[in-house]
């Protein structure tokens, strides 16, 4: 009786094919009256661009924000936590409370960051202040480790900026922009070798806010020892995690990809250092994440035919602290091993059962409250609508409350009960 | 035997048993420590001399002394537990069944013949001295052993968990013969037809009840969605009463309903009775030196093993190089030889260059008399999730070995041995999943060929990370591998509807294939209290 979802795609990716014929969905083309499509993120710009003046149907869903970039793109990204932090101070939130360094305590999640050329000044003033530092330069739009390189001495910003210069006749524009960070020299080891973590996190709505955390990251290990010796910065294996990177060392291993899952890190930490450091560093990575969601809500353009997951990578250093790397807005659906198919094909499945309860067909007026059944592999990480009735139903006998929010329930955190009312 | 005779027998053990222990703890360390506390309570001003004995006895009780020896002589009670009559030869004591200590024997020189030939085929020597320079760079390198990629294609594992089941299915009793007409008394349907006592399901609930489903557990009532926190909070609260009062059995007791995380490196270290002290540090740096000094062939197939199983393993490749750490050690080290008068099995000798069969230049060989299995790193990869610190993880691993492990690659007629726990697993299975077994076995797909790996390597690498440390907190709280053969049942029983589907050996392998996301305790809760047989 019921009609088929209509499904359109833009990459030939087997674990997205095989949800669709799971569900049996009809393929269309992108031309057609299509109900889901999973698009680049170039077709969705398109697509919402004012010029082609196409007009999605009320059933009608697609894969990315429009201006996605506000969170994904390094500079954006950085530019709009800044704000936010200075947002939540005007305001005098406990948030955006400091240490006696001027530090914030519970906002200080990105490493100290540069635009540059725009903020050079400040960057070399920065720098002085600790001239044996390592910095690591990151083009703004690119992905994969694409462009990457270390310094530690002024003198090879210099040169790059001069290389860079004479080899491109362009004019300098907002692509050729990098963002230099601070690099954090003191990881946490494991094995003595590096790794970052890859969480995912989907988003159904940024106002007010639905966002959902994947329970089945992983974290990427370097095949190389790591070596804070700054006589291998040109050695990229020991310093970058990505799988693209650490494909062509010659020590990857194909049956695991460096892949280790985030429930082993767990597991390991729990076991080596505690529970209670173990249960900080999770809460703390995802209070990150609802903060940096939190820091775009405002700019995004909060369509409400769009859903985006997106894949956050976070490096752990030795204090146990997470810092917030960069955000990707179309994570690898590539899979490296088996295990890595079965994770990503069931990554997808989640998702398409929170965008989509049932696989029936979609319509963007509908409350995005999908019953918890639907979650799958996710948990819910923050639903600021919940949380808002669940304020108001608190005085009252609320029960749903329960399943707002499973971060806000650690009583270790108080701070926060009060915060999001 | 009258029961009077028994009552003597019994006191007559029990003063072997005294006399032993009291000789194993003469010259240990925490002997003169004793002594020296004793020393300084009996110097103090206010005792007098007529009641100098119960004074000191007190004293050492009050700093808690006492419970540090009581710790000690419970140790070696557990090491130790069938002490056999003074009268009695070594062999005896080793292995009682004189087929059954030929049989280890002949495996043990199948084992040696299999090296020997692999030095000969590749004309490597069983152990060189490094030179020099060697030595210095392998200093630099121990702690990224890893990256090393030395070329092992030549060598191969000196044997598989399915070369020693093939082992086992020959044994026979020569004093049971298969033609008799009794033969229903013996035989099962399974691959191993022993006539060994094991226990049945009732003895097993008995020995597990800790593990029924009206009492709380770590592994299930800490991951419900209700109130799991309180159940942590109360659960490490009495942890933490039981850590301080350092009391080995205690622990124990505590572990029967699994550890929780945080403290499981501290229980299982005072269960075992491992301190890992000053001492034990350098002991260890001892052995790590001797591993810099000379090259052994059993090094090349520690590395060969790691390679193959740990290093492709999606939760253990990350501590690779703690696993060198922990077996290049342990190949050097002479104390887990005395674990061989407990056991069946006897090190391997060779001989000094050109002096081959005189007696007087045999050496044992590894050091350790361990002569590693395809699979034996496995042993060691779980620890890594519960210390950190290599010194600490060698010491609880050597513990174990010393233990447990060992009898799971051996030949033996002991309860906890691997025939034993393999006709467990049989006999189990085929009491309480007669209908399972039959077509397995109708169909060529023996039980035992699927699990016997599982129980060799203590299900590890099998497994998920959590649910393995659950595994082995039980194998120490209740100082048995019964747990083995009785989970291997309970897995089979889960998957009995598949199982019952599939028409050949290799499809019911694939059935059975991926354990990882299976929950330990529910798993064994069902199998053990349910059926009510």
């Amino acid at each position: 009786m019921s009609q088929k979802v209509r499904w359109a795609c833009d990459l030939d990716k087997s674990v997205l094919l095989g949800n669709f014929e799971k569900r049996g969905w009809v393929q269309a083309s992108p031309d057609e009256d299509w109900n889901f499509y999973w698009s680049s993120v170039q077709t969705t710009r398109n697509i919402f661009s004012v010029e082609t003046g196409y007009r999605l149907q009320d059933d009608q869903i697609i894969n990315h924000y429009p201006n996605h970039y506000e969170l994904t793109r390094k500079d954006l990204m950085v530019k709009n936590i800044k704000r936010y932090r200075k947002d939540l101070e005007k305001e005098g939130s406990p948030l955006a409370e400091k240490d006696e360094t001027g530090k914030y305590i519970h906002l200080d999640f990105l490493p100290v960051t540069f635009l540059l050329p725009a903020d050079y000044n400040l960057f070399v003033e920065e720098f002085r202040k600790n001239p044996s530092s390592t910095w690591i330069m990151k083009p703004t739009g690119k992905a994969r480790g694409i462009g990457i390189f270390l310094i530690n001495r002024l003198s090879q910003l210099k040169k790059w900026s001069r290389d860079s210069r004479t080899s491109t006749f362009a004019a300098p524009s907002a692509k050729d922009a990098y963002v230099i960070s601070k690099y954090i020299d003191n990881p946490l080891l494991i094995g003595g070798k590096k790794f970052d973590l890859r969480l995912y996190v989907l988003v159904t709505s940024y106002r007010p806010l639905k966002c959902y955390i994947y329970k089945l990251g992983f974290c990427r290990f370097c095949t190389v020892k790591y070596t804070p010796n700054t006589t291998e910065l040109d050695n990229m294996f020991v310093h970058l995690t990505n799988v693209s990177i650490q494909k062509h060392g010659e020590e990857y291993n194909p049956n695991h990809g460096g892949k280790w899952t985030v429930h082993n890190l767990k597991i390991y930490l729990e076991g080596t250092r505690g529970k209670d450091v173990t249960d900080k560093l999770f809460d703390e990575m995802y209070w990150q994440i609802v903060h940096s969601l939190k820091a775009v809500s405002g700019v995004m353009a909060n369509d409400r035919h769009c859903f985006e997951c997106y894949g956050y990578d976070i490096i752990i250093d030795d204090n146990l602290k997470p810092w917030l790397i960069e955000v990707n807005a179309s994570p690898s659906l590539t899979s490296t091993t088996a295990n890595d198919r079965i994770m990503k094909y069931n990554l997808i499945n989640d998702i398409l059962n929170i965008v989509c309860p049932n696989g029936e067909i979609p319509d963007m007026r509908w409350n995005k409250t999908p019953p918890k059944e639907c979650y799958g592999h996710y948990d819910l990480l923050y639903d600021e609508e919940l949380a808002q009735s669940e304020v108001l139903e608190r005085d009252s006998k609320s029960r749903i409350g329960i399943a707002t929010m499973s971060l806000r329930s650690r009583d270790s955190r108080p701070r926060q009960t009060t915060t999001w009312k | 035997m009258s029961a009077l005779q028994g009552q003597g027998d019994q006191s007559e053990h029990l003063s072997v048993l005294i006399a032993h222990i009291v000789q194993e703890l003469r010259g240990t360390v925490l002997h003169s420590q004793l002594k020296r506390a004793a020393q300084f309570q009996a110097g103090k001003p206010n005792i007098h001399l007529s009641d100098l004995k119960k004074e000191v006895h007190s004293a050492l009780v009050e700093t808690g002394w006492e419970r540090k020896l009581r710790n000690a002589v419970y140790k070696h009670m557990v090491l130790y537990p069938q002490m056999n009559h003074p009268s009695s030869s070594g062999e005896h004591c080793k292995e009682p069944l004189s087929y059954i200590r030929k049989s280890q024997s002949n495996w043990e020189k199948r084992i040696l013949k299999s090296l020997n030939s692999m030095c000969t085929e590749l004309s490597v020597p069983l152990a060189r001295k490094r030179p020099l320079q060697e030595q210095k760079e392998l200093k630099m390198k121990w702690n990224e052993l890893g990256t090393d990629e030395p070329d092992l294609s030549a060598f191969r594992p000196v044997y598989a968990p399915k070369d020693f089941l093939d082992v086992l299915m020959t044994l026979k009793n020569p004093n049971c013969n298969s033609s008799h007409e009794n033969k229903s008394m013996v035989h099962t349907w399974g691959l191993i037809q022993m006539p060994f006592k094991i226990k049945t399901m009732k003895e097993l609930r008995d020995q597990y009840w800790e593990l029924t489903m009206t009492e709380s557990q770590t592994g299930v009532d800490d991951l419900s969605e209700i109130a799991a926190d309180v159940y942590e909070t109360e659960r490490t609260k009495l942890g933490k009463k039981v850590l301080q009062a350092g009391h080995s059995p205690l622990a124990q007791q505590f572990s029967k309903k699994g550890c929780p995380a945080t403290q499981r490196c501290d229980l299982w270290a005072q269960i075992l009775g491992v301190t890992s002290d000053d001492i034990d540090k350098l002991y260890y740096e001892q052995l790590k030196s001797y591993v810099f000094q000379h090259d052994l062939l059993v090094d090349s197939l520690i590395y060969k093993d790691i390679k193959l199983t740990a290093t492709n393993d999606d939760n253990y490749f990350v501590f690779e190089d703690y696993l060198y750490q922990a077996l290049l050690v342990f190949s050097r080290d002479t104390h887990v030889l005395k674990h061989f008068a407990n056991s069946s099995a006897t090190p391997a000798k060779s001989y000094i260059r050109g002096k081959l069969g005189m007696e007087e230049y045999a050496v044992v060989y590894p050091p350790n008399g361990v002569i590693p299995f395809h699979g034996f790193s496995m042993f060691v990869s779980p620890l890594c999730y519960v210390y950190h610190d290599p010194v600490r993880l060698y010491f609880i691993f050597r513990e174990l070995y010393m233990r447990y492990f060992f009898r799971l690659h051996n030949i033996s007629s002991h309860p906890q041995g691997i025939v034993a726990l393999s006709i467990l697993f049989e006999s189990l299975l085929q009491t309480h999943q007669p209908q399972l077994f039959y077509h397995l076995r109708e169909i060529g797909a023996q039980p035992l060929r699927i699990a016997f790996k599982w129980i060799m390597r203590a299900f590890s690498g099998f497994l998920a990370s959590d649910q393995l440390l659950l595994l082995w907190d039980r194998i120490l709280a209740y100082n048995s591998l019964e747990i083995l053969p009785v989970l291997a049942m309970a897995i089979f029983a889960f998957r009995r509807v598949n199982l019952m589907e599939v028409t050949t050996f290799s499809a019911a392998d694939a059935v059975m294939a991926d354990l990882t996301g299976l929950k330990l305790v529910p798993l064994l809760q069902v199998a053990i209290f349910s059926s009510q047989r």
